[in-house]
């Protein structure tokens, strides 16, 4: 059975206190496992150290990062077990976005569909109204 | 009502034959009690929960301040995606404590409510929002 390829967010959080080149090694070896894997990144964004909202692994802070990828869940699974190896990333998580990519593609379809109709039915209600005026 | 109780403390006093007169008269104080206070009580409170019945509001109960329509934040701003990762959106709906504030109180329709409740359980993972605040 050939494998679906699907959208997935995987955000995980980097210990904060190693020094910027080790981070930076961090997340290059991360997106590496992901391509091992099977995956392909799409794009990685750095959302800088925050404060995390309650202590994980002792710590009170954390660099948070967002890795978009597409590939089969399989390769996911992969991914995120390399993750939980990984011991300078204490926390991730990774949510499907396709499905919900589609959604609002849906949305926003049904949205401009509205919007163009409006001026349309503004300007039939305008041709109409003179009428009766002739008459 | 209490004078019906100081009546059964006496005549149990007096004698324990006195009790079957005072048994037939029991029952009959709690039946007249729902009906002296049934279209009081909850006629008055009921025009107060839907806040706007205006049947309810002519009879003139204690409450008489005007409640203001709640309406769905999501729906009124046509905010499409609730995101797990938008803690300042999702903030406006988790309690000082860390609860998800129920729809009754923050007049959410159902099916926002439940894609927020689903992307606070994502935040919380991701200790973007505590489960538990600290007190």
């Amino acid at each position: 059975m050939p494998q679906q390829q699907r959208a997935y967010e995987v955000m995980y959080i980097v210990r904060p206190d190693l020094p910027e080149e080790e981070t930076d090694r961090v997340i290059s070896t991360v997106e590496s496992n992901a391509t091992t894997a099977g995956i392909t990144v799409k794009n990685v964004e750095r959302m800088g150290k925050r404060r995390l909202a309650y202590k994980v692994r002792k710590f009170q802070d954390g660099l948070y990062v967002l890795l978009t990828v597409e590939g089969p869940g399989s390769a996911l699974a992969e991914l995120e077990r390399r993750l939980r190896v990984t011991e300078p990333v204490i926390k991730y998580i990774s949510v499907r976005i396709d499905e919900e990519q589609k959604r609002l593609a849906k949305v926003k379809k049904i949205r401009d569909s509205k919007v163009r109709q409006r001026p349309q039915t503004a300007e039939t209600a305008a041709g109409n109204e003179p009428a009766p005026a002739t008459a | 009502m209490a004078d019906e109780e100081k009546k059964e403390g006496t005549t149990t006093n007096e004698a324990p034959a006195a009790a079957a007169p005072a048994a037939p008269a029991a029952p009959s104080a709690p039946a007249s009690r729902p009906y002296g206070r049934g279209p009081g009580g909850p006629g008055g409170r009921r025009p107060g929960g839907p806040g706007g019945r205006p049947g309810g509001r002519g009879e003139g109960g204690p409450r008489k301040f005007f409640r203001r329509k709640k309406v769905c934040k999501f729906c009124v701003e046509k905010i499409d995606s609730i995101n797990y990762k938008d803690v300042r959106l999702l903030g406006q709906f988790v309690a000082e404590r860390g609860k998800i504030v129920p729809r009754r109180l923050t007049g959410v329709c159902t099916p926002h409510q439940r894609r927020l409740t689903a992307a606070i359980k994502q935040a919380r993972n991701i200790a973007l929002l505590p489960f538990a605040a600290r007190y």
